[in-house]
């Protein structure tokens, strides 16, 4: 660690900022088919670092987003030191002193540091000395040790951070909000960035810290919010509460009610990875060893905070990456060094964790969408062509049987709902008998009811004798769906749990690695 | 959405483009102080062409359209191919090398001269798609710069292996078996209609089939639009990036083609330069569709056929209408934003019209 982090008001050579409270009320916000955030409450207190965790898709982007005046709330207040306030831009937020560091740096990689701190600030502090005697005070009070005549592009991640929440502390702002900042860190980056952030705080200057690892965040927290399906279901003081319980608050303890419904569960591997490695580029693994057996008619959930591995795997399993030892089975054929097309025509279905990305071309219509990722199967094509009646017959099935809600099958993908989107896809990747399924978040960002449909459909095809890869951070769906659970931890498998008898503890415990550190 | 409002909607970003190019066209004339003004200009170009322009028109059409169409097969993938111009250049004068050296006779030189013009159009824009592929070098930088390459290497040979006769170098000439002039609609100076326009039509329905009707023509759409969602559907990207590149080389290798045979005979000052930048321009204002191009070629040939009288009856230059060009395609462009923007908010507001009755049985 660089410097020992000063303790709160202590060390401040010059006069303390005072930070506002901040108040977030009853904050609501919808999209089509989709509810972002509801009830959300929220209160940074002046000079803490105040940490609001949730797993991916929890609502903390948009709550962020309606705080720093990308978007407007359609319910609740923000009240800045106890009045209430309402913004149309960000521009508004950094009026009141509300400013953000986004994850993805926007900076202009030929310019200088202190002219990207000035870019878009000149009112403040002009362009000249003036404004660097600025950028000069604000680098050596909070000890960030930037040069302002140097490149970005020679600047390394964590000093580019710096700058960032630099250009955020020149357009005077108190309240700072970091999205996910030591997402691009390295462990020593990290400590360096949370000395930084004391600093501030001793400073007089509050901080919205966004997370959703829970080392960092007992750390460097004075209070922490934690948001699930949008709504904020609970806070916690550091010290007082231990990770396990925070990740219980965070992935939901209510457990379902037990599923009846008995096992389908056959002694036929259809799939079958034996110590399944992957490397990145700078040597590092991204899973270790990974071996596990699915059945046909069986369900297997990964539980695991998100970035664990998971996203590799999947892409692993589907051919997309290219794994640096082991071994993959479908049935009885070594697939290992399959793509991706033959392995969907071999009876893969997929649905990806991020359904425009990679599940949809939006712009195109249903039935163009029915034909993606089926394009060498009936009834979409016909030798080389395509088989347009074919594959638009097989599109109002689908919008038919999976209850899509369109207009029509002429509909850009684009126009639908979350919810009906993935509808879609399911009902897309369950056509022409597939024997395997990869499931990534199936639910994620979709209404309650269009949720409860697709857990029906994903069961009834079990039942029908697919075979089932489910990767959740949802452990009600998890614990739900699956009928065995693997915990993925760092690219490991570090246990294996039964769904009957599982606590949202026990997995908790073992998603964060349990008692170890 | 019914098939009438979706031609409405194809129809409406052109539409207003060439509104506003026609506007703003007015406007540098007015304000360029000529004694002709704006309406001299557009009575000019909007008269009725006489025959030998019709011809003329026609001719340019086909030439733009096969330009067009090379640029929009790797625009329809998300390859921006700007290297068309050295495609067709280096293409065109290898072609005159190789008919005028008539090591076949009539016919089959012809075919043999049009295969060679594509492999070389392939070839020149095949490295650029290898070096995208294996080196990920950007195609827009690369193409630029076989585009020089191609220049100088023609401009060298030429010198070196060409017939040098006053002030020019030229190939050899074609020989007159193998001429292909074409259909005279009018009297025989106004010009022929080249034969091997039907270049253009044959290009224009196989890229229209390849597009729509084909899976190679799916998978090339479906990389443009979302690449992530090619690769999670078993598209190879980098396949696509190399076979797109060479069928765009092809197309861009029989630009020339028709008026080679038709009536220039030799690779030499008749060689008409330009046109694939002209394509690139061509294939933005129709979208890179098929047909959309079509118009697309037909108005900028137009204009620049009727540019040419401006001299006779006005004191307006015909590069003005290189104004109405630019502006045309500029503003296109984000006419179709905007076009497309408002076309998916109305599509949403059915779809929400649509569900607005079930959607409450969710509330449990």
């Amino acid at each position: 660690m660089p410097a020992a982090p000063p303790a709160p008001g202590a060390s401040s050579t010059e006069a303390v900022i005072e930070a506002p409270e901040v108040r977030l009320i009853g904050i609501g916000k919808r999209f089509p088919g989709v509810i972002a955030n509801h009830d959300v409450e929220v209160t940074i207190r002046p000079a803490t670092v105040h940490a609001l965790i949730g797993e991916n898709g929890a609502g903390k982007s948009t709550l962020m987003k309606i705080l720093y005046g990308v978007q407007k709330p359609d319910d609740g207040t923000i009240e800045v030191g106890g009045t209430e306030r309402s913004f149309r831009t960000p521009t508004d937020a950094i009026g009141v002193g509300i400013g953000m560091v986004f994850q993805h740096f926007m900076l202009a990689d030929n310019l200088t540091a202190l002219e990207n701190a000035v870019l878009g600030a000149e009112k403040l502090h002009g362009i000249g000395d003036k404004a660097r005697a600025e950028f000069e005070s604000i680098s050596e009070r909070y000890g960030f040790g930037l040069r302002p005549d140097v490149l970005v592009e020679k600047l390394g991640v964590a000093d580019r951070q710096r700058l960032e929440i630099l250009k955020v502390l020149f357009r005077g702002a108190k309240v700072l909000i970091l999205d996910e900042p030591t997402a691009v860190l390295v462990p020593q980056e990290v400590d360096a960035l949370f000395a930084n952030l004391r600093d501030l705080r001793a400073h007089g200057h509050s901080i919205l810290f966004i997370s959703h690892k829970l080392d960092e965040v007992l750390a460097i927290a004075d209070d922490i919010t934690v948001m699930r399906r949008g709504t904020t279901v609970g806070s916690a003081v550091p010290g007082e509460v231990t990770k396990q319980e925070l990740a219980e608050m965070m992935v939901g303890s209510e457990l379902p009610s037990p599923e009846t419904s008995e096992s389908t569960v056959t002694d036929v591997v259809q799939l079958s990875l034996s110590g399944v490695t992957l490397t990145d580029d700078a040597g590092r693994d991204l899973l270790s060893d990974i071996s596990f057996d699915i059945h046909r008619g069986e369900i297997l959930g990964i539980a695991g905070v998100e970035g664990n591995g998971q996203a590799e795997l999947v892409e692993t399993v589907m051919g997309m990456r290219r794994l640096t030892s082991g071994r993959i089975l479908l049935g009885e054929e070594d697939v290992t060094d399959w793509d991706t097309r033959r392995l969907r025509e071999s009876g893969v279905g997929y649905i990806p964790e991020d359904r425009h990305r990679h599940g949809l071309l939006l712009d195109s219509p249903l039935w163009e969408n029915r034909i993606l990722g089926h394009q060498t199967r009936p009834p979409s094509v016909k030798g080389p062509w395509i088989n347009r009646s074919g594959a638009r017959k097989d599109t109002r099935r689908i919008v038919d049987e999976y209850d899509v809600r369109t207009p029509g099958i002429d509909t850009v993908a684009r126009a639908l709902s979350g919810g009906n989107q993935q509808k879609l896809i399911i009902g897309r990747e369950m056509s022409g008998d597939p024997v395997l399924l990869i499931a990534s978040h199936p639910t994620r960002g979709v209404d309650v009811g269009a949720q409860a449909a697709i857990w029906s459909h994903i069961k009834r095809a079990r039942h029908d004798g697919l075979a089932v890869l489910l990767i959740s951070a949802d452990l009600d769906e998890l614990i739900g769906l699956s009928d065995r659970i693997e915990v993925i931890l760092r690219g490991r498998m570090v246990g294996t749990f039964d769904p009957a008898g599982v606590t949202p503890k026990d997995l908790g415990a073992a998603m964060t690695g349990g008692g170890e550190a | 959405m019914n098939s009438l409002k979706r031609v409405g909607f194809a129809l409406l970003a052109p539409v207003i483009a060439v509104l506003i190019a026609v506007l703003a066209t007015s406007v540098v004339i007015a304000a360029s102080g000529s004694d002709s003004s704006a309406g001299d200009f557009w009575s000019v170009i909007l008269s009725k062409p006489d025959n030998r322009l019709l011809v003329n028109i026609l001719n340019q059409t086909t030439m733009i359209y096969l330009a067009a169409v090379a640029a929009a097969i790797g625009f329809r993938m998300g390859l921006f191919n700007i290297g068309v111009e050295g495609q067709y250049l280096l293409a065109s004068y290898t072609a005159a090398t190789f008919a005028g050296a008539a090591l076949l006779p009539g016919a089959l030189n012809i075919m043999a001269t049009l295969v060679i013009a594509m492999a070389v159009g392939a070839i020149w824009a095949g490295i650029a798609g290898i070096l995208r592929t294996t080196r990920g070098v950007s195609e827009v930088i690369s193409t630029i710069m076989l585009n020089s390459i191609a220049l100088i290497l023609v401009g060298y040979l030429l010198d070196r292996y060409g017939l040098h006769g006053g002030n020019q170098v030229r190939t050899k000439d074609l020989p007159e078996s193998s001429q292909l002039a074409g259909w005279l609609p009018f009297e025989r100076p106004d010009g022929p209609i080249w034969t091997l326009g039907l270049l253009a039509v044959a290009v224009g329905v196989g890229f229209w089939v390849l597009l729509n009707k084909t899976r190679f023509g799916f998978d090339l759409r479906a990389t443009g639009l979302s690449q992530t969602a090619a690769v999670a559907s078993g598209i190879k990207v980098d396949r696509m990036v190399l076979i797109s590149m060479l069928l765009s080389g092809a197309v861009a290798g029989l630009i020339w083609m028709p008026a080679y045979f038709g009536s220039a005979h030799t690779y030499g000052t008749t060689f008409q330069a330009g046109l694939g930048f002209t394509g690139i321009a061509v294939a933005l204002l129709g979208r890179n569709q098929p047909v959309g191009m079509v118009f697309g070629a037909v108005l900028f040939a137009f204009l620049s056929t009727q540019s040419n009288t401006l001299t006779f009856q006005t004191d307006i230059s015909p590069s003005i209408v290189q104004i109405t060009q630019g502006v045309a395609v500029l503003a296109v462009v984000i006419a179709y934003e905007l076009v497309r923007r408002y076309r998916i908010r109305l599509e949403q507001r059915t779809v929400a019209r649509a569900r607005t009755a079930p959607v409450q049985e969710v509330t449990a």
